[in-house]
């Protein structure tokens, strides 16, 4: 974004960790040596994303929670703001109640990501990237490899993967969320975890 | 084919309990006292003799690795740190360990982190692994309530922490001193070295970072003996590995095999072939986004072990085996791990920072042919350029993808330039 720029989101100018939030704020501190609580830094994000999710339906930071997260770990601001810039998985403007995060990378790629991505356009009407849908359901992000390439292509829906996708499979899943509904995540042609279709080949006395 | 009694990873599929009681159903956590009780020194040796090279791509030594760390404390902590970031395109093995086998995970990493003197496990792992990380969290759970992690872990006498930590979106953390400077809650920035980490890693203090498979493999080695580990697979390339098989085959899917197992039987037998038959087979990437490209000639008959894929040019990796038919653009494959390797790039270094986005679009230009047939040596120079020029090893893993393609699809590379060549003169002339 350039300066000239006016951002098309407001910045809160308040943020405060709730409740909830704070409940888990101990145990994230107590995994680090005394002296060493940045390592917070990045739980301690996430925690700020999910509780605006749970709070808004939105889940990203607002510069007001990175000044709240270097308060708390005794960072100066900008430590915390060159993290939040770093990580793709921090939003840092708001995205739509169902983050949809679709891998292009290329084992995705040789799998049917092309029909993925048109069969999310085409079912959410977004055009570009990090764009949010009329409705403020959607967002789509393109991203790079998530790990998941033998159960290709993987869309990931917020927290879950929703694997061996292809365009029918997509779209009915939008529809799915927009009823409300969440599918339950993984394999959309009910593989067995990584196992090949059709089920495993090994570990068959039993015990895999 | 491996039998499944020589297999390690049980579930990997998921089809059983992940949880303590399963785990132990199947083996795990049996008498781990009795393991560290045989002492550093002989786990140490032990790794050495099994021949386990480390399973996160560069396949070090894990015996020589662990065998760097200080044998009396300065007074400083020591930390093994796991890393779990796995991102590496066409890799997902890590994944099914987490979540089908987390306590593997973290008995291995008692006994690794005793042998190498280590008071606490730190596991890095990949933010988007949300639900595998919940997995491994409710394991460490059931560790400490049972004892067999925190003080006096597993009845041994020895004191022993494990701490789960979640990334949040870079690859580049993947890298080792990368992932330490996230670890300390700052950007991904690899280190220069030395200091090694063994010196001065985790907090300015001793440290080893171990791939999640590498250390999940531990137990069974200690149980079973090196000998064991070592009579599978081939000499300097010892052992199972657990393959992951993406892209244009009948039956995607992960499966431990021995190493050194034929490229071509380990997808036949496991994948259900190539689509299309072996015949429509164009090329493999055998061991993730980071390795040269081979076509299918080298395909027919290449071994999937270290050396074997050293002797072509290319390299196991982490073992993900990414497979293309005839109908595939392999130049427009590659364009896009190039594409990865400029969005991942973390911009220490000018030859990474620059070198990815201009490999970037002279790669998309080459995908329409819109290039001078020159452009390919230039290509490859650059490359060359920026390989071996950089802090770690991202410039090198961004260099080899398109050396691999020129070696082996040079024509194919012309033939688009000069069709590209021929409808531009015919549409002038229209």
């Amino acid at each position: 974004m350039t300066a000239e720029q006016e951002p098309d989101f407001v910045q809160p100018e308040h943020f405060a960790f709730d409740a909830e939030s704070e409940q888990a704020i101990p145990g994230i501190l107590a995994k680090y040596p005394p002296g060493r609580q940045a390592s917070a830094v990045l739980p301690m994000l996430d925690l700020a994303q999910r509780q605006m999710r749970r709070t808004t339906g939105s889940a990203w930071i607002p510069t007001a929670a990175m000044n709240v997260v270097a308060e708390r770990l005794a960072m100066p601001p900008v430590r915390v703001y060159e993290v939040a810039t770093f990580y793709l998985m921090f939003n840092l403007r708001p995205v739509g109640k169902f983050h949809l995060q679709l891998c292009t990378t290329t084992p995705c790629w040789l799998r049917g990501s092309d029909e993925v991505v048109a069969a999310c356009r085409k079912a959410t009407g977004i055009a570009g990237w990090h764009e949010t849908s009329a409705d403020g359901l959607f967002t789509m992000t393109e991203v790079e490899c998530l790990g998941g390439c033998v159960n290709a292509p993987i869309l990931q829906m917020n927290d879950d993967f929703y694997e061996d996708m292809d365009g029918p499979a997509t779209e009915r899943l939008i529809a799915s969320l927009r009823d409300g509904e969440t599918p339950p995540p993984g394999s959309a042609i009910g593989r067995q975890g990584s196992a090949p279709l059709g089920g495993p080949l090994t570990l068959l006395d039993g015990k895999g | 084919m491996l039998a499944d009694k020589d297999r390690i990873f049980t579930n990997l599929y998921g089809l059983n309990d992940w949880r303590l009681a399963g785990a132990r159903a199947r083996g795990d956590w049996d008498n781990t006292a009795a393991i560290l009780a045989r002492g550093r020194d002989h786990l140490i040796e032990e790794a050495k003799a099994s021949g386990l090279r480390g399973r996160g791509g560069a396949g070090f030594p894990t015996g020589v690795k662990w065998s760097f760390m200080p044998k009396k404390s300065d007074g400083r902590p020591a930390y093994l740190v796991v890393n779990a970031d796995e991102s590496e395109p066409g890799t997902c093995k890590d994944r099914d360990i987490i979540r089908h086998d987390p306590h593997k995970l973290l008995e291995g990493s008692l006994i690794a982190g005793f042998a190498m003197g280590a008071t606490a496990a730190y596991i890095y792992i990949r933010g988007e692994f949300y639900n595998e990380a919940g997995h491994l969290e409710a394991a460490r759970g059931e560790c400490y309530e049972a004892g067999l992690i925190g003080r006096n872990a597993a009845g041994s006498g020895y004191d022993f922490d494990v701490f789960i930590h979640r990334g949040a979106g870079a690859y580049i953390c993947g890298e080792e001193t990368g992932l330490l400077e996230s670890l300390e809650g700052k950007k991904g920035l690899p280190r220069l070295k030395p200091p090694f980490p063994a010196a001065v890693g985790l907090y300015g203090c001793p440290s080893t970072v171990n791939n999640v498979e590498t250390i999940a493999m531990v137990p069974d080695i200690m149980r079973r003996g090196a000998a064991w580990f070592s009579a599978l697979g081939r000499p300097r390339n010892s052992g199972t590995k657990v393959f992951c098989i993406s892209g244009h085959v009948e039956k995607p899917c992960n499966v431990e095999e021995e190493m050194g197992i034929p490229l071509r039987e380990l997808i036949e037998k496991h994948a259900g072939g190539v689509r299309g038959g072996w015949d429509n087979l164009l090329a493999v990437i055998p061991g993730g986004a980071s390795v040269p490209v081979l076509p299918k000639s080298i395909c027919d008959t290449v071994l999937m072990d270290f050396d074997s894929l050293a002797a072509v040019k290319s390299g196991l990796g982490t073992a993900a085996v990414i497979v293309m038919d005839r109908s595939t653009d392999v130049i427009k494959a590659i364009a896009r791990l190039s594409r990865f390797y400029k969005h991942e790039s973390c911009g220490q270094c000018t030859p990474c920072r620059e070198g990815t986005g201009w490999l970037m679009r002279v790669m998309d230009r080459l995908v329409e042919g819109r290039a001078e047939i020159e452009e390919i040596d230039i290509l490859d120079k650059v490359t060359r350029q920026i390989e071996g020029h950089t802090i770690c090893a991202l410039g090198d893993a961004a260099a080899w993808p398109v050396q691999g393609l020129i070696r082996h699809f040079r024509p194919l590379i012309e033939e688009r330039i000069s069709a590209f060549r021929q409808r531009s003169v015919s549409l002038a002339a229209e």
